[in-house]
């Protein structure tokens, strides 16, 4: 997939449409991650009850795919187990550094689409 | 296509389209020629072997310095110290006359618009020893209004600006600006990294203190960059750093130093790359300022009428073409700078996005997101290169979903 067609296909719609970007009510953890670099500047609220993410969402700023992703990530942990969400997050990171394996990426499921990136690591932060 | 594109290796693949002259331009093959001729005949430790080799290494890193105190109209070759680049130059400046010099309740002003390495040395420096840093603001247009020039007073200790801003293009008044220093006993520190490729730049005319470019961004190698001083204050200052070939007599206990400017360049010099400069300079003298400032005009021009109309796309800085040195910073409606970058990368189209090392400058613009896409050219971009850029530029949004 070449990098026109990745935003078409994937990016643009999360990022101009995304599903979670808004807050929380009584979110259990709020993670904020800045990049002061490229001026991204995320906050992850998250609902965790029993060690299971039964909710969650984003907001803030910053560049199309730091917002795709983020909103890809929630679709993804959601339901999920914190350790499950861990090991995602993990595979997500070698990925776009070229370092995850082609199983591993499927389980990322829409997010694989953002494999790409670690062909510009310009972009890689 | 332009004759000189032959001289530039890098545009054997006429599919790119370098945009980030600011940055770092290209380099003649003539550069790259003097380099490898310098390993290949005169490679040996400049300014210390008694034999033929060591000579010729001497003698072209000697003549390379004559040749940038000609370049900048410096009276002699002793007032150009050879560093790494402007950082440097500006870092040196900083650590020695800077910390001699300025002191508790001293004032340091600094224009708003500078790049980082002409905000740090002084930052570090005001709060080492408690001295103030005082803001030039600039307009939207770059310029500095008349009124701020009233910051610089009797407190004043260095007032610290780049001709040219690395991200409005905007020229500054720098001899109106050291007159007003000297007024109050300061000194200037101009950092010409993005003037000396694209004017002619005389320090006697400017009564520049301190002057301070990078070989990288006119042509040369990078790795080599120029201090320009005044002769009086880079004998009153103390070395930068210590070690082989800047002293004149060692004992245990003690040092004195080399005459200007070997003083200030400690370690094997880098001899091939400042043959490098030399030839640079000569290129960019065999093309001329009057060329290179008319090409600046017409093809920032171009580039500014093309943009504007293309919705959606804000152009920062002076509405006059001829006040932006080739260039132009911009945004596109809703989409951040580096999506911007990446989509025009995939058309071989090389731009600059993001703070541009001038972080308090996109801070007081109110960018969106801090960061901004630039566009900036020297005289061998081509007409045929901005009618395309402006195409690609235009399906931008729509690729980043907006309109489709």
């Amino acid at each position: 997939m070449d990098l026109k067609q990745m935003y078409r296909e994937i990016v643009n719609e999360h990022n101009l449409h995304p599903s979670h970007k808004h807050d929380t009510e009584n979110p259990s953890v709020v993670l904020r991650g800045v990049n002061p670099s490229c001026g991204d500047d995320i906050f992850l609220q998250l609902k965790i009850e029993d060690g299971i993410i039964t909710d969650g969402s984003y907001v803030g700023s910053g560049c199309a795919i730091s917002q795709a992703s983020a909103d890809m990530m929630l679709d993804l942990v959601i339901g999920q187990s914190e350790d499950e969400a861990r090991r995602l997050a993990d595979v997500f990171l070698r990925m776009i550094k070229g370092e995850a394996s082609g199983e591993e990426i499927e389980s990322l499921d829409e997010a694989a689409a953002l494999e790409n990136v670690s062909k510009m690591p310009a972009r890689v932060k | 296509m332009n004759d000189f594109i032959k001289d530039f290796p890098a545009f054997d693949d006429r599919r790119y389209i370098y945009f980030d002259n600011a940055a770092t331009t290209q380099r003649p093959r003539c550069v790259t020629e003097a380099i490898e001729e310098f390993y290949r005949s005169k490679n040996a430790n400049p300014l210390r072997g008694l034999y033929e080799w060591s000579i010729k290494a001497t003698d072209a890193y000697e003549n390379a310095r004559e040749k940038a105190a000609k370049f900048i109209g410096a009276e002699k070759a002793c007032q150009i110290v050879f560093t790494r680049n402007a950082t440097e130059s500006i870092n040196l400046v900083a650590y020695t006359y800077g910390e001699e010099n300025i002191g508790a309740g001293d004032e340091i002003a600094v224009c708003a618009s500078e790049h980082h390495s002409n905000i740090l040395p002084w930052q570090r420096l005001a709060n080492k020893k408690g001295a103030k840093l005082v803001w030039l603001e600039v307009g939207a247009d770059g310029a500095i209004p008349e009124s701020e020039y009233a910051k610089i007073g009797e407190k004043t200790k260095l007032v610290a600006v780049a001709q040219v801003s690395n991200v409005l293009g905007q020229p500054k008044p720098i001899k109106k600006i050291c007159e007003t220093a000297h007024k109050f006993g300061a000194v200037v520190m101009v950092d010409a990294a993005q003037s000396v490729p694209h004017m002619r730049v005389d320090v006697k005319e400017l009564d520049a203190d301190f002057l301070a470019f990078s070989g990288h961004k006119i042509l040369g190698p990078m790795g080599i960059g120029v201090l320009y001083g005044k002769e009086n204050l880079l004998l009153s200052m103390p070395p930068f750093l210590r070690g082989g070939e800047m002293i004149e007599y060692v004992t245990r206990e003690s040092a004195t130093f080399a005459e200007l400017p070997h003083k200030f360049e400690a370690g094997t010099v880098n001899a091939a790359d400042a043959a490098g400069l030399d030839a640079a300079l000569d290129y960019a003298q065999s093309i001329g300022f009057d060329y290179i400032e008319s090409q600046d005009k017409k093809l920032t021009a171009l580039l500014m009428d093309g943009m504007s109309k293309i919705p959606h796309i804000e152009i920062y800085g002076s509405k006059n073409p001829d006040e932006h040195c080739g260039i132009v910073t911009f945004n596109v409606e809703g989409c951040h700078p580096h999506d911007v970058s990446s989509i025009l990368d995939t058309d071989k189209i090389c731009v600059r996005a993001g703070h541009h090392c001038a972080q308090p400058l996109m801070q007081s613009m109110g960018v969106p997101m801090g960061s901004t896409c630039r566009a900036s050219l020297y005289f061998y971009n081509t007409e045929e290169e901005i009618y395309r850029f402006c195409e690609k530029l235009a399906k931008v949004r729509e690729e980043l979903g907006y309109g489709s």
